[in-house]
């Protein structure tokens, strides 16, 4: 039992627990959005992009939220300016401009060494790199985005099921979709550090497809892929301590473990369900 | 507008003045002028792929002009139910949750106690109250079409349009529906339907429009199901016959025509 309970005696393993718990909850919540909107590439995308910035950012010694935060935000700009003129090869564009932003992050920490956080635990996620201000600004950043689902709620549904229609119904749908691209790039640079670049867009995607797979109700998905991500967050860096693996992977992991008993307990006949919606995650 | 007050159709709540649309540079519609007015109840028929779900979405303000103008009433709701092949069916939401979406959140995002009881009153005038908990594709076609109306009538718009209200749908459903749109109408709601099918649906109506890539002719239907107007629509020759004092169509070789599912 003791070596159980061993590693709550640690109060960096207690901080990554709940930094783990909260930062799976937060991409449940949103993944909802992202893989009914079929925007799952670019979560995907700009988790990649972000990376780039991470590198700069740790090679000139600069905050990583500061840098890899400005540099997030101008490829937002960039795929959200690309996706809105809806131009045959938007895709390609953004492919290649976050994958390029991402192995220019990976040539620069080859090259000159990070001073932040190591290469496996960008990539991959880590619970040894995390402060107590990474703790507090994801907490900020998941009270920000539970307030914006709250307030705008039929909002954000209405744009997601029928933008053209919400759109002359009064509801300001550029407006949601800049509010949810925003909410999306800030839940990334704030989970980057505990899931890992790699591995952000599974955990956008994982507990909204089994939470699909559960219910057919709007209002339930949300509540259960939040609570699946945040029992993912949770399992998943618990393993990862006793595995010793790195955390995202077994938080991912653990969400695809999920997936496979609802798999089985449903007997498969609700994957149908789930296999209309977007789930690039590679 | 009010000089059409002379027609009996009321005032203008929307009007296209030399419209031109298309997609992706493939224009679909050219140089459309037409007016919706309040007392107005209108079929647009023509062909599959003459434009008219084009049309309605310019009228809906989705589709935006390429050239020309439209002029909206201001302030007015305008009520949309689409055609059923359009849906996304698999989208994770009830029919409740779908006819909450037409009342704007003030505060609390579950619907509050007014909320439910005009929801469940609206459900209820369709007929499909007991559906509330279903999920949308759980759901005949009839009843689908109904729920997209409970979610415009939720709004209390002055103008109806819809997109292939009677089609896929068998004979008693169609007269259903024609039935409801009638009263609503004549509660003071201005409808714009699309259509197939001349003979069920469209030699009924007070009023229609003969679409395909532009407006062939506008009238009643004596004046628009006429053979000239038809082959120019439909691209193929028909003839007319009148039974009871509406028109009826018949292709060349007498068979009714064209069908009212397609
Ligand atoms: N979103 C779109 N993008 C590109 N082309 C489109 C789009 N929607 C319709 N079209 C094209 O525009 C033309 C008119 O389409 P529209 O849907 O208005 O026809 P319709 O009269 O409603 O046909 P149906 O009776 O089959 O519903 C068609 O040639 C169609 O292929
Ligand atoms: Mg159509």
């Amino acid at each position: 039992m003791d070596v159980l309970l061993d590693p709550f005696t640690y109060p960096f393993f207690v901080k990554g627990l709940i930094v783990a718990t909260m930062a799976g909850g937060l991409c449940g919540l949103i993944g909802v959005f992202i893989t009914l909107r079929g925007m799952s590439y670019i979560g995907h995308g700009l988790s990649h992009a972000i990376f780039g910035g991470f590198a700069a950012s740790s090679i000139i010694a600069v905050n990583y939220y500061l840098g890899a935060g400005l540099w997030g935000l101008a490829s937002a700009l960039a795929i959200n300016s690309v996706t809105k003129r809806r131009r045959i090869g938007a895709d390609a564009a953004i492919g290649v401009i976050t994958t390029a932003s991402f192995a220019l992050g990976v040539a620069l920490l080859k090259f000159y060494g990070s001073k932040g956080p190591s290469f496996d635990a960008a990539l991959f996620g880590s619970v040894l790199g995390i402060t107590y201000t990474d703790m507090w600004i994801l907490a900020g950043v998941a009270v920000f985005a539970g307030i914006v689902v709250f307030l705008n709620y039929r909002s954000l549904l209405f744009a997601t099921f029928d933008p053209d229609v919400a759109d002359v119904s009064g509801v300001r749908v550029a407006r949601v979709d800049a509010l949810l691209m925003l909410v999306l790039s800030l839940s990334i640079l704030a989970t980057l550090t505990v899931i890992g670049v790699t591995l952000v867009a599974a955990t956008l995607v994982v507990p909204a497809v089994v939470a699909r797979m559960l219910t057919n109700r709007f209002s339930r998905m949300l509540v259960l892929s939040t609570i699946i991500g945040a029992v993912c967050g949770f399992v998943g860096m618990y393993l990862s301590y006793h595995l010793d693996v790195p955390s995202g992977t077994t938080i991912v992991l653990t969400g695809a473990a999920v997936f496979g008993a609802v798999m089985l307990v449903t007997g498969g006949r609700r994957l149908q369900r789930a296999g209309h919606l977007d789930t690039h995650t590679a | 507008m009010t000089a059409d007050d002379r027609t009996g159709r009321g005032e203008e709540l929307v009007h296209l003045a030399g419209v031109d649309f298309g997609y992706d540079h493939h224009a679909v519609l050219r140089g459309v002028d037409l007016s919706v007015c309040e007392r107005d109840f209108i079929g647009v028929v023509g062909p599959s792929g003459s434009g008219k779900t084009t049309l309605l979405r310019l009228l809906l303000g989705t589709n935006k002009p390429q050239r020309g103008t439209i002029t909206r009433t201001p302030g007015i709701a305008v009520g949309y139910v689409p055609q059923l092949e359009t849906v996304n069916w698999n989208f994770p939401v009830t029919v409740a949750e779908c006819v909450l979406m037409a009342r704007k959140q003030r505060g609390l995002p579950w619907p509050s106690r007014t909320d439910k009881a005009d929801i469940a009153a609206v459900l209820d005038r369709l007929g499909i109250g007991h559906l509330a908990h279903r999920h949308i594709r759980e759901l005949s076609g009839g009843q689908q079409q109904r729920m997209f109306i409970a979610r415009a009538l939720l709004r209390r718009p002055r103008l109806l349009l819809m997109d292939e209200p009677t089609s896929g749908v068998d004979v008693a459903s169609r007269h259903d529906m024609l039935h409801l749109l009638t009263d609503l109408h004549s509660e003071g709601v201005a409808i714009l339907i699309t259509t197939h099918d001349l003979n069920g649906v469209a030699s009924h109506l007070p009023r229609l429009v003969a679409v395909h890539g532009r407006i062939v002719a506008e009238g009643t239907p004596r004046e628009v199901i006429t053979p000239p107007v038809l082959e120019e629509t439909f691209g193929a020759p028909m003839q007319v016959l009148e039974h009871l004092g509406m028109p009826v169509v018949l292709d060349l070789e007498g068979n009714l025509t064209p069908s009212g599912s397609s």
